[in-house]
């Protein structure tokens, strides 16, 4: 799904002491099917934006739509329950939001309550486990029992159970070890490739939004301050930094070698064992410098 | 000679009779005036550590002794006025209906008078980047925002002992690295001694000593370096090193000579230019 913000405005407590525009003038498209970074500093209006994304918030000004969907100010929308089927949103430690006896229950409560019918939901159970890579004997156990990255994993299934079209991601990876990270991103990865999602990854990490982004949105004080390729905007240095955002370290690095040796060596997706043997030939006393 | 700041003597832990054992004889010191960085993967034991320090949790088997003092339910008030703690989940510690009044909280409860309380509220706001939030309330704030009110609230009780167990793992990283500042720094200004609990290793290369916890067991006690040095085996115990340490050891393995394992960019950069200068 289409998914496009005009000209958004939303205000927390209006006409209170406590008033606070989280979102101002806020525009953007982003295509169906593409894997889409939102990053901007703590406080910079990011996670406003996503609960606009299945209408948990309503804009307090201008105009949100999700697909066939319409959010605008003062107006209900009919088929929000729809909506939030299509748009699966992954909170900030999801496990917390943990309830049932079993694993298996968890997971087919979200699709239950969207009427989808018993039988349904036992065939898309086994897959989903698959995908988040836990076994199937943990269905009978209660969450409770499992380690944090389990957990974690079961309120993602649950999310994934109602089959969304649209994956909404918000710090996915916070509190887990660096393995648990990357298999975890890995894995959503995965998912938006199998299943053709539309991902949106709210993320700290400029790593993550080089690594697996193709379009990157950056937020500063509740509206858009810059959007483009990852490979374009992780140049910008000063920019970033005027919003207190930093460069991905890897790029970082290269802009010091190149000021320090006054060699030229661009960022080009390399990794890190290749940029090893790239510095040993372009560093190598004896040879020029191009 | 340096005294015993924390102290943990074959120490075992388990969270119910049946289950497995959580901590398994666990010993380390920890001298005052060091700053001392546990890490180890989710589940490795690191967070029951920090718990049983504050009389969170008591020992099995074995003794935590803080500044002298044996943890044991007589003592743990006397204890935790010495030690400030801070967790992962900024959302459970907040009380005040202002970020102000929520620093205050612990001023309150230890009887500090209003005059030198102002002072410490605002100095530790300051401190934290989080003084023109004074008036907010504290759970509209962000996540990361949350975060450094719960550390100026432990920063204005001036311990002896700072906690951080994984207190920045929902910050930003500029936040990230702006709490890191400041808490080294109010840590070598007070001579407090630090503890930081994390699995980003990021965050070690400022730590005197590093405790390496895997399963429950004390897996490695090192320098900064020493643990950097170590890549594939920290990656097999779920954990990763950082950037820097990662390409001085693909450096390595392509004989660009490095002679001590650099802990940030310019340490990096100094071992290149050497190899740059030397045919």
């Amino acid at each position: 799904m289409d998914i496009s913000f005009k000209q958004v405005n939303y205000t927390y407590q209006p006409n209170t002491p406590f008033e606070h525009h989280a979102l101002r003038n806020l525009s953007f498209t982003i295509s169906s099917g593409s894997f889409v970074a939102i990053v901007g500093h703590t406080g910079s209006g990011k996670s406003t934006l996503i609960q606009h994304l299945n209408g948990l918030l309503r804009p307090t000004g201008g105009e949100v739509s999700i697909g066939p969907y319409q959010l605008m100010p003062g107006k209900k929308v009919k088929d929000i329950k729809v909506l939030r089927e299509k748009v699966g949103v992954v909170f900030q430690y999801p496990e917390h939001q943990l309830f049932d006896e079993t694993v298996k229950k968890d997971i087919a409560f979200g699709p239950k309550n969207f009427g989808v019918d018993y039988e349904e939901i036992e065939k898309r159970i086994p897959p989903i486990l698959d995908a988040v890579q836990l076994p199937e004997e943990l269905l009978e156990r209660s969450p409770f029992d499992l380690s944090g990255g389990q957990m974690r994993r079961v309120a993602i299934a649950g999310v994934l159970a109602m089959d969304p079209s649209v994956l909404v991601l918000d710090e996915p990876t916070a509190g887990l070890d660096p393995r648990g990270q990357k298999e975890m991103m890995d894995m959503f990865y995965q998912l938006h490739n199998a299943k053709g999602l539309t991902t949106i990854l709210v993320t700290h990490s400029m790593e993550d939004a080089l690594q697996y982004a193709d379009h990157v949105i950056i937020m500063d004080h509740g509206t858009k301050y810059m959007e483009g390729t990852p490979e374009d905007l992780f140049v910008q240095k000063d920019k970033l930094q005027a919003v207190q955002l930093d460069l991905p370290e890897i790029i970082q690095f290269l802009r010091k070698i190149e000021d320090k040796f006054q060699v030229s060596l661009p960022y080009e997706g390399q990794t890190i064992s290749e940029l090893g043997i790239q510095l040993k030939e372009h560093l190598k006393g004896d040879v020029t410098d191009e | 000679m340096k005294k015993e700041c924390i102290e943990f003597r074959n120490v075992s832990f388990r969270y119910s009779e049946e289950g497995p054992w959580v901590l398994k004889n666990v010993s380390f010191r920890i001298p005052a005036d060091e700053g001392v960085a546990i890490i180890g993967h989710n589940g490795s034991g690191k967070s029951t550590i920090a718990k049983l320090i504050n009389g969170l949790l008591f020992a099995d088997e074995g003794e935590v002794v803080v500044l002298g003092t044996p943890v044991t339910e007589e003592t743990i008030w006397e204890v935790r006025k010495k030690v400030g703690m801070v967790f992962q989940n900024p959302d459970n510690q907040f009380v005040g209906t202002t970020v102000r009044d929520d620093v205050a909280f612990g001023l309150e409860n230890r009887g500090v008078d209003r005059s030198q309380m102002i002072t410490a509220i605002d100095n530790s706001l300051r401190a934290v980047g989080m003084i023109d939030y004074m008036l907010h309330e504290p759970h509209r704030l962000s996540g990361g925002q949350k975060q450094r009110v719960a550390i100026a609230s432990v920063l204005a009780i001036s311990p002896q002992i700072i906690i951080l167990d994984e207190a920045t793992a929902m910050l930003d990283p500029k936040g990230r690295k702006e709490i890191m500042h400041t808490v080294n720094e109010v840590k070598d200004q007070q001579g407090l001694s630090l503890l930081t609990i994390t699995h980003d290793l990021n965050e070690i290369t400022q730590a005197d000593r590093v405790i390496v916890m895997s399963k429950g067991e004390v897996w490695l006690e090192a320098t900064p370096r020493e643990v950097f040095a170590r890549e594939k085996e920290l990656q097999e115990i779920g954990l990763d090193i950082p950037f820097v340490a990662k390409l001085a050891n693909e450096l390595g393995k392509v004989d660009v000579p490095i002679s001590q394992q650099p802990l940030n960019h310019e340490e990096l950069l100094e071992e290149l230019w050497t190899y740059h200068s030397n045919k």
